[in-house]
């Protein structure tokens, strides 16, 4: 080290302004468009992931909003099928791979290394290559939706509809490659926020002292890690059926159409929870400063999501019991299936007695949060019966599954999710959402979304099956449609009012002080928002609800600040290990990213593509490890 | 060295091996992915044997010989893996550059015959789903060989032109855990593609 | 009550009906828990406490709430194993049916349309039709289902839970309607472009009634009564219709297409796309597309005359 004396000194003591000062310079990044697009900041690529992931749920809904205008009425033509079926794929695609999966891990970007105390992601570069990844993986999808090849074989697409045969042209192409996309960008990520939660945790934050959120956050991130590897393989295999006639899914050469199925409800199903944990960890994040209260059951709540996770994995046949397997395997789906309602109930219960002891203060986030009990215990429930392998006969494939789905995940995720963004709002941006517009963008979406999805499972029990176009008069469905799609108006509403509050809350200068929920959580001991280097002394934790904590608080010190130095601790007590230094922002995660794109590409049009798109996609990857010269 | 408002970490090192070091997590985070790719594909092979009244369908089960001499030269590689790995650990520069050079003849050695391989595997991957599986799985595990030696070969240009720091060997130890990987990952592959096909019929 | 009976909650069969039993009694429970946790839920919303505006947290309490906690989780449990039990026990009982001697369908399906095979010991024997599938009251009947392209799925809401039609594998389904009447029935698994157009009928009949049209759908197609009929009967046979259709006891004899031998004792056409009138065929011979895009129907290109003589002639088809 050729560190001056007195800087030597100075590293001993707490930050004073000059050194806080010299901190920042070290850790912003590279001023300009070359160094925006360089910027390896957790906060600025969490920004950039959920506003981008907002951009694709109002696109999204969009389509949404198009599909219920067909519907409302009985044999309408406002669509032609072809157009349709490409808008109820895209949606649900787009709702699945561009919007809920990210956004969560977009939110555990931004904020688990505030969280957790730290400075920055384990990989700060891989997470700027993931978000790369991502967003091109979106686009390239809605510019060929754009050119008429948009995905139009459903979210999930089975085969043989969605192979060589049954789906010709390149639609089906572009929706196997925006599964590899999406699941190489959340898998990166998912190992970063592993890293990070386990070894760059502020010293004495033990893992149990773990903020709710980012347990819930390690737990969905191994989910990915197990269910997103089966669909890339699943999706490599439909890609290689249709571009180089292998035979995996043709019954006719010993391959097998519910192979598919398989491989993709595997990671299917875990999917749902990966969207459901992050958001639990969120309500549980807001429930403790408006209770005012520790909350109820902070292990029971830990050991849940640890049950959730291996559960989810053991009850992915129940969206296949119309295929007629085995009896013996379906009850055990069944049982499976039931089972994971007692983890989640086990959530729910914890979060009641919470309200009940607790001393509420009813604000927007907490709105959401009761919001979400109601839909979510409702979406619960619904689950529960279509674990029922008789009902599921009945209602598989119906209305009614699309009503228990949007319970669980608009019930069990959207809702926690605005409830976060009104939450942790002022953290990002210095400024409050407005609570009068809060509360009234809460009644609208909590109304809307009934009024859509409520009658949606009276439609399921009379018949209506799901990705219909249209129907017949006669079946009696109009009645019930039309409401649903009035519903889906005021939910559009509501959405409409919350960008309106942010809107007006960005034009209104930056007022906000570090902690003004007088929450409990790390993050807000820091300014909102936050520096780049997220603290100046990174913080010593001494209890489960930080800032709660009595006492003097401490501080690290001894980490240079002229260069970006994190701490990095034990995996379980979190006891400081040793220093690392972090890679300094840069462009290649870019350059590899769109190497990558490209690759991917051009597989759909050529096998070559996979050969001479290597090339670029290695020299991206070596310029991104090779150190720099002052390094020596 | 703990204050009472102060924890001082300036005698931490910078650097540290094996599950102390971020680099060992992530290299295991992605062993995670890919092994639970490999186990995806063996499920696939495995289930459509289940599924089928012939194995293999039509034609005879691959030739043994390429596919066994080069599970001995996967597993011989591990000893100069093993050599330049815990010369990285003591940070022993000439031991990290010779055995580096080994490793990777030893993996070019192993590539140069995955051809040969590929050429008695006696099917083509168009002919029927048994065949696109095994295609893939020996296509998917040398895509990972190939991964490892360009690594390999990359670090070893690094070890020898610089520049070179401390957790530059840290990088190597971890380059030689995901070789051990590849190792480990290949011996149910091979005794899938080799000796469950040569199994007959179900 | 609408006519056609087309509602999970509207059974006229046993297979249905044991379904529907399940779904009120999981339906029942599922209410009272849904009502149980909102109302501890907005008890503790509105209960009484002493006015504090103090931002001072409080941790105690936990140990009697971990109590209440603990209780909802075992009740969860034993609900769970309650609905486990009935669902087992509800599954076991739709195989429960009297089968011997039944009737044997196969039926197939197509992008957009529904095969219907009344299997017979002897081949002369054998009914196709398609989209209308008619079964004699109080009988079970076995559906042996196929698909010949895609994945589909079989349901008759009123009669029975749905099961998918898989290519390259068989499965079956057994059915029995235990009144007379007319249920819709569609295919519930996304198969393409005209999935919503993949509709058919399930028509129970009185065992005499049925047996009186099975017999009438074994005969040959009638023979021409007038010339226009018989001008009609040319058309078909020298256009592009023989290529796909079959009508027995004519040379047309391909099976591509639905069975047309009895097409006009059919209530619908194109898979329930619309009523089996002379103004919905002439306009779905004329130009299918219009009626049911994507259908894989060609446009037959017809002078005026000859499609209204080819319309007269299938309309005879009875």
């Amino acid at each position: 080290m050729k560190l001056s004396p007195e800087v030597k000194a100075a590293l001993h003591e707490p930050a004073t302004d000059t050194e806080a000062a010299l901190l920042e310079r070290t850790w912003a990044r590279p001023r300009g468009l070359a160094g925006w697009l360089a910027s390896t900041d957790h906060k600025e690529i969490g920004r950039r992931f959920v506003v981008t992931a907002f951009a694709f749920f109002l696109l999204g809904g969009v389509l949404a909003a198009l599909m219920r205008l067909q519907l409302s009425r009985p044999e309408l033509g406002l669509l032609d099928p072809d157009l349709y079926n490409q808008v109820f794929s895209m949606h649900g695609a787009t709702m699945m791979f561009l919007f809920a999966v990210p956004v969560m891990e977009a939110m555990g970007v931004y904020l688990v290394p505030l969280m957790i105390g730290t400075r920055n992601l384990a990989f700060p570069r891989l997470a700027a290559f993931g978000y790369y990844i991502y967003l091109f993986g979106g686009v390239m999808i809605y510019v060929a939706f754009a050119f008429d090849t948009g995905i139009e074989t459903g979210w999930f697409s089975n085969v043989p509809l969605a192979g060589p045969e049954f789906s010709p042209g390149k639609r089906t192409d572009f929706y196997a490659q925006l599964i590899t996309f999406t699941a190489l960008s959340a898998m990166v990520e998912a190992v970063n926020l592993i890293v990070t939660i386990l070894k760059l945790r502020a010293p004495g934050m033990t893992l149990n002292r773990m903020p709710l959120f980012v347990w819930a956050m390690l737990v969905t991130s191994f989910m990915i890690v197990f269910a997103m590897p089966t669909v890339a393989t699943g999706s490599a295999m439909l890609m290689l059926d249709r571009l180089v006639s292998t035979q995996f899914f043709n019954p006719a050469e010993g391959g097998d159409a519910l192979l598919w199925q398989h491989l993709f409800w595997f990671f299917g199903h875990p999917e749902v929870y990966i969207i459901f944990l992050p958001a639990t960890g969120m309500v549980s994040a807001m429930l403790v400063p408006f209770t005012r209260r520790a909350i109820v059951g902070y292990t029971p709540v830990v050991l849940a999501l640890i049950a959730t996770a291996f559960a989810g994995f053991g009850l992915w046949v129940h969206h296949m019991f119309a295929a007629g397997l085995p009896k013996l395997g379906q009850s055990f789906f069944t049982a499976a299936s039931m089972l994971i309602a007692i983890p989640s109930g086990t959530q729910i219960f914890c979060w009641l007695a919470t309200l009940w002891m607790g001393r509420l203060r009813f604000t927007t986030p907490l709105l959401f949060v009761l919001g979400f009990l109601f839909t979510f215990v409702m979406g619960g429930l619904t689950g529960v019966m279509l674990a029922a392998v008789p009902f599921n006969l009945q209602v598989h494939d119906t209305y009614f599954v699309v009503a228990h789905f949007h319970y669980v995940l608009i019930g069990g995720a959207i809702f926690p999710l605005f409830g976060a963004f009104y939450y942790w709002f002022p953290k990002t941006y210095g400024r409050m959402l407005s609570e009068r517009l809060g509360r009234w963008n809460f009644a609208l979406m909590f109304a809307g979304f009934q009024l859509t999805f409520f009658p949606m499972h009276i439609l399921g029990l009379h018949g209506m099956p799901r990705r219909v176009y249209t129907y017949p008069a006669e079946t009696g469905w109009g009645g019930l449609s039309l409401l649903a799609s009035i519903g889906a108006g005021v939910l559009g509403l509501s959405v409409l009012l919350f960008l309106i509050n942010v809107l007006l809350a960005l034009r209104r200068p930056r007022e906000n002080p570090a902690n003004p929920w007088h929450a409990d959580g790390l993050e807000w001991s820091t300014t909102s928002p936050p520096p780049a280097c997220n603290y100046a002394d990174l913080p010593v934790v001494r209890g489960r609800y930080a800032l709660w904590t009595k006492g003097e608080p401490t501080v690290v010190t001894g980490l240079r600040r002229d260069r970006m130095f994190v701490l990095v601790t034990h995996v379980l007590d979190a006891q400081p290990d040793h220093k690392r230094e972090m890679p300094a922002p840069s462009l290649w995660p870019l350059l590899a990213a769109l190497a990558t794109t490209a690759l991917f590409i051009a597989t759909i049009f050529t096998p070559w593509g996979v050969v001479w798109g290597l090339i670029p996609v290695f020299v991206t990857l070596v310029g991104w490890f090779w150190p720099k010269q002052d390094e020596s | 060295m703990k204050t009472l408002h102060k924890l001082d970490v300036s005698e931490l090192p910078e650097y540290a091996f094996g599950h102390r070091s971020i680099m060992w997590w992530g290299t295991m985070g992605i062993v995670l992915i890919e092994g639970t790719m490999f186990v995806a594909l063996l499920g696939t092979y495995y289930y459509l044997r289940s599924q089928s009244t012939g194995w293999p369908p039509e034609s005879p089960p691959p030739d043994l010989w390429f596919g066994t001499i080069n599970t001995v030269i996967l597993l011989a590689s591990c000893v100069p893996n093993h050599l330049y790995k815990k010369a990285a650990e003591r940070e022993d520069l000439r031991g990290v550059r010779i055995w580096l050079v080994v490793a990777v003849l030893f993996a070019l050695a192993f590539v140069a015959i995955r051809v040969f391989e590929f050429r008695t595997l006696n099917c083509r991957w168009s002919d029927n789903a048994y065949a696109s599986t095994i295609w893939t799985l020996l296509g998917f595990h040398t895509a990972h060989v190939v991964t490892d030696l360009l690594d390999t070969l990359v670090l070893t240009v690094l070890m020898f032109t610089g520049p070179l720091k401390g957790k530059r060997f840290v990088d190597v130890a971890e380059n030689g855990m995901y070789w051990y990987f590849v190792v480990w990952a290949w011996l149910p592959i091979y005794a899938t593609i080799y000796l469950v096909s040569r199994g007959g019929g179900v | 009550m609408s006519e056609k009976l087309n509602s999970a909650l509207d059974t006229a069969g046993p297979q249905a009906g044991r379904i529907e039993d399940l779904w009120w009694l999981l339906f029942g429970f599922c209410a009272v828990v849904f009502v149980a946790v909102m109302a501890v839920l907005v008890a503790a919303l509105v209960r009484r406490r002493t006015p504090d505006e103090s931002m001072e947290p409080t941790y105690a309490g936990q140990r009697t709430a971990l109590r209440y906690v603990g209780a909802g989780v075992l009740a969860t449990g034993a609900i769970l194993l309650g609905f486990l039990i009935a669902s087992v026990t509800t599954d076991r009982g739709l195989d429960e049916i009297e089968t011997g001697g039944a009737r044997v369908l196969t039926i197939t399906g197509r992008q957009w349309w529904w095969e219907i095979r009344y299997e017979d010991a002897r081949p002369d024997r054998v009914v196709v039709t398609a989209n209308e599938i008619h079964v004699p009251v109080g009988q079970p009947v076995l559906l042996r289902l196929r698909a010949s392209d895609v994945i589909h799925s079989f349901w008759v809401p009123s009669l029975a839970g749905k099961r998918d039609l898989i290519p390259g594998r068989d499965t079956g389904l057994w059915i029995q309607a235990n009144r007379p009447g007319t249920f819709q029935g569609q295919c519930a698994e996304f198969c393409g472009y005209q999935h919503a157009h993949m509709r058919f009928l399930v028509i129970a009949q009185p065992p005499a009634e049925f047996d009186a049209w099975l017999e009438g759908q074994r005969a040959s197609a009638p023979e021409p009564a007038t010339d226009e009929e018989r001008r009609g009967r040319e058309v078909f046979l020298a256009g592009s219709c023989v290529m796909c259709h079959t009508i027995r006891g004519t040379a047309a004899g391909s099976i591509v297409g639905p069975d047309l031998t009895h097409l006009a004792s059919r209530q619908t056409i194109a898979a329930g796309a619309r009523p089996n009138t002379r103004d919905h065929l002439a306009a779905w011979v004329a130009d299918p597309q219009r009626t049911k895009p994507g259908a894989r129907m060609p446009v037959p290109e017809l002078p005026p005359a000859d499609l209204q003589a080819l319309v007269t002639y299938l309309r005879s088809l009875r």
